[in-house]
């Protein structure tokens, strides 16, 4: 018993990441971790999403379950695992089984090489951002098998459409991330793949990789937020599912637990490529400006921004109980949203705590920076019309390609410049 | 960059023969179904745990080539054309051809030679020699990088370019020959 109580304690001095200190322990509290902070998020962007849409429409959304509906995606939830689970009649039984699970698998998967800060990874692994590509890709799989297994058009169609789009920005992405992974090759120590060491060839270099070499870095980023809505199947690109044209696309014929299974993927996905794009372009953990403010005075104030953020929330649940209608009927409800003010009014006071706040503090900015790319993602979804599928392949194969070649030339040219310059002059001196 | 401290491999034969397992179920599987579908996902499997494989011989770098390239990009290929064809008509058809003769004959040879090669390693005779494997797993991509592109070391550089050009001019063929007019 005292042997395993080292065991566990001996990781918190080690100061690394549970996969690289082997402890078997902490990594396998990590993974829940991640697993249940991710589930968590899926919950809260499914209300956020519906929320924010709605007011983009100038409607209210959902009101009805708890207040201002914070409850709805509880209820959702339940509404799914009561559903009746039906299997159409000439499906491929096994594929159509198998299919959620691929999807689910995949998104999943990727999680144990996001680095939400430089020790809180599941692991760091030398091909990290190769790592989650590959796995990622993995997810077109399921989805193509479940429009096949569904032995139904739409579906089928939506397959087709959707191997087809992820395949072609596959190859985008792949060129703009190569380009920052170039750049990290002007680190002291060399390029890297590792996720944690691109984060770290950021810091040593003083500046995030979309401000480097102005405006390619820009451009890079650009190809991949791009590449990276396509990828996940959202609008504008939502063609595989283009709900007007195809029912619900790949998973028309899907319904009850294994319909959330390709919600919860489809979600949980979109934070993998948002979390691919803070770590390569946006500095991954590391707060805003580590180097041009990094006085005590400015390290005290930025690490008490994730508390005042959550005081901040827990007023607006108190400033919107205030507001609460006073008939009976919504007492109940009313009581409910202060509670969960005084909830997160006492997570901000604990993430005051210095012991907590410097453990936390990169959790916080990386995700905050994902939760800003969550946002994009509903905003496009609110104001962009769906592309036709001509349109897509041509923006994937005309538009982003070259430029993504023509970027990688440049970054390699810009990078190298010294050394080229250095060439040119013995030519000219010879 | 981070230097991975090397730590001992856990439970090597496990993982070994458990993928070994998994790869040969899958490949039976492929040609066994009568689905062309199913026969896919076989292989996808099949491809997946050889590249855990590759993870166990410490070259992350070809695991990950091998799940982007095989099981991402081929494999989804394959996929699509197969979903155009009418499964219907496949599943009629006659699954193996009768040379039951000459497949004996070929299976005999490659195990006949299978065994030889295992019992003359066990009796002492190096027919090939045991690797020195470097535990340090967060060298292999560098080490890749080194063998293709370094001036001094890089010796594969030409073979490489050769057979990515290979692949362009069977592009470019493709294009040609689908297209009527270009």
């Amino acid at each position: 018993m005292h042997e395993f109580v080292q065991y566990i304690l001996s990781y918190l001095d080690s100061n690394q990441t549970p996969g690289a200190a082997g402890n078997i322990f902490w990594a396998v509290v990590y993974v829940l971790l991640v697993f249940a902070g991710l589930s968590v998020a899926v919950i809260c962007m499914n209300w956020l999403e519906r929320k924010i849409l709605a007011h983009m429409q100038v409607r209210l959304g959902p009101m009805r379950v708890g207040p201002h509906g914070l409850l709805q995606p509880i209820a959702d939830a339940l509404k799914l695992l009561l559903k009746e689970d039906i299997i159409p009649d000439g499906a491929d039984k096994i594929v159509f089984w198998v299919a959620p699970f691929i999807v689910v698998l995949a998104a999943f998967t990727v999680f144990v090489v996001v680095p939400f800060g430089p020790t809180h990874a599941i692991t760091d692994m030398n091909i990290g951002i190769l790592f989650m590509l590959g796995v990622s890709s993995l997810a077109v799989l399921g989805i193509v098998t479940a429009g096949w297994a569904s032995n139904s058009h739409y579906p089928l169609i939506g397959a087709l459409r959707s191997s087809a789009q992820m395949v072609s920005y596959e190859v985008a992405m792949g060129l703009a991330v190569v380009s920052a992974v170039m750049m990290t090759s002007l680190s002291v120590d060399g390029g890297t793949l590792s996720m944690i060491g691109i984060v770290e060839a950021q810091k040593e270099q003083g500046v995030w990789f979309l401000f480097k070499f102005f405006p390619l870095g820009l451009i890079a980023f650009g190809i991949f937020a791009i590449a990276m809505v396509a990828e996940t199947n959202r609008a504008p690109f939502d063609l595989p599912e283009a709900e007007s044209e195809l029912t619900a696309g790949f998973h028309t014929e899907y319904s009850g637990f294994r319909w959330s299974l390709f919600f919860l993927a489809e979600y949980s996905a979109m934070i993998a490529v948002s979390s691919i794009a803070v770590t390569l372009w946006v500095g991954g953990w590391m707060r805003p400006f580590p180097n041009l403010l990094n006085g005590p005075t400015c390290d005290l104030a930025f690490s008490l921004i994730p508390g005042l953020t959550f005081v901040f929330l827990a007023g607006m649940c108190f400033f919107n109980t205030v507001r609460m209608p006073k008939h009976p009927l919504f007492r109940i409800q009313t009581i409910g949203l202060a509670g969960f003010g005084v909830v997160l009014g006492l997570i901000g006071l604990v993430m005051f705590v210095p012991a907590v706040r410097i453990r936390i503090d990169d959790i916080f900015w990386f995700s905050a920076k994902v939760a800003g790319f969550m946002y994009l993602y509903i905003w496009y979804r609110g104001t962009f019309p769906r592309y036709r599928f001509d349109q897509l392949m041509k923006v994937g194969w005309k538009v982003l390609l070259p430029i993504g070649f023509a970027l990688l030339i440049a970054t390699a040219v810009v990078g190298m410049r010294t050394e080229l310059w250095a060439q040119v002059q013995e030519v000219l001196h010879r | 960059m981070n230097p991975v401290t090397a730590n001992p491999p856990v439970a090597t034969p496990f993982f070994f023969y458990g993928l070994a397992a998994i790869m040969l179920i899958g490949g039976i599987l492929v040609i066994t179904r009568k689905n062309a579908v199913h026969s896919a996902m076989a292989l996808i499997t099949t491809l997946l745990a050889q590249a855990a494989l590759y993870l166990m011989l410490y070259a992350p770098f070809v695991a990950g080539v091998q799940i982007i390239l095989y099981a991402g990009g081929i494999m989804v290929l394959f996929l699509f054309v197969i979903m155009l064809i009418s499964i219907e008509r496949n599943m009629k058809e006659r699954q193996f051809n009768r040379q039951w003769l000459v497949g004996i004959v070929a299976a005999a040879g490659l195990g006949g030679l299978l065994i030889a090669v295992y019992t003359t390693t066990t009796k002492g005779a190096v027919l090939f020699p045991e690797g020195n494997v470097s535990y340090v797993e967060s060298q292999n991509t560098q080490a890749i990088a080194g063998l293709l592109f370094d001036r001094m070391t890089g010796m594969y550089m030409f073979a490489f370019e050769i057979a990515s050009l290979l692949l362009l001019v069977a592009i470019i063929g493709a294009v040609v020959m689908a297209k009527k007019r270009i």
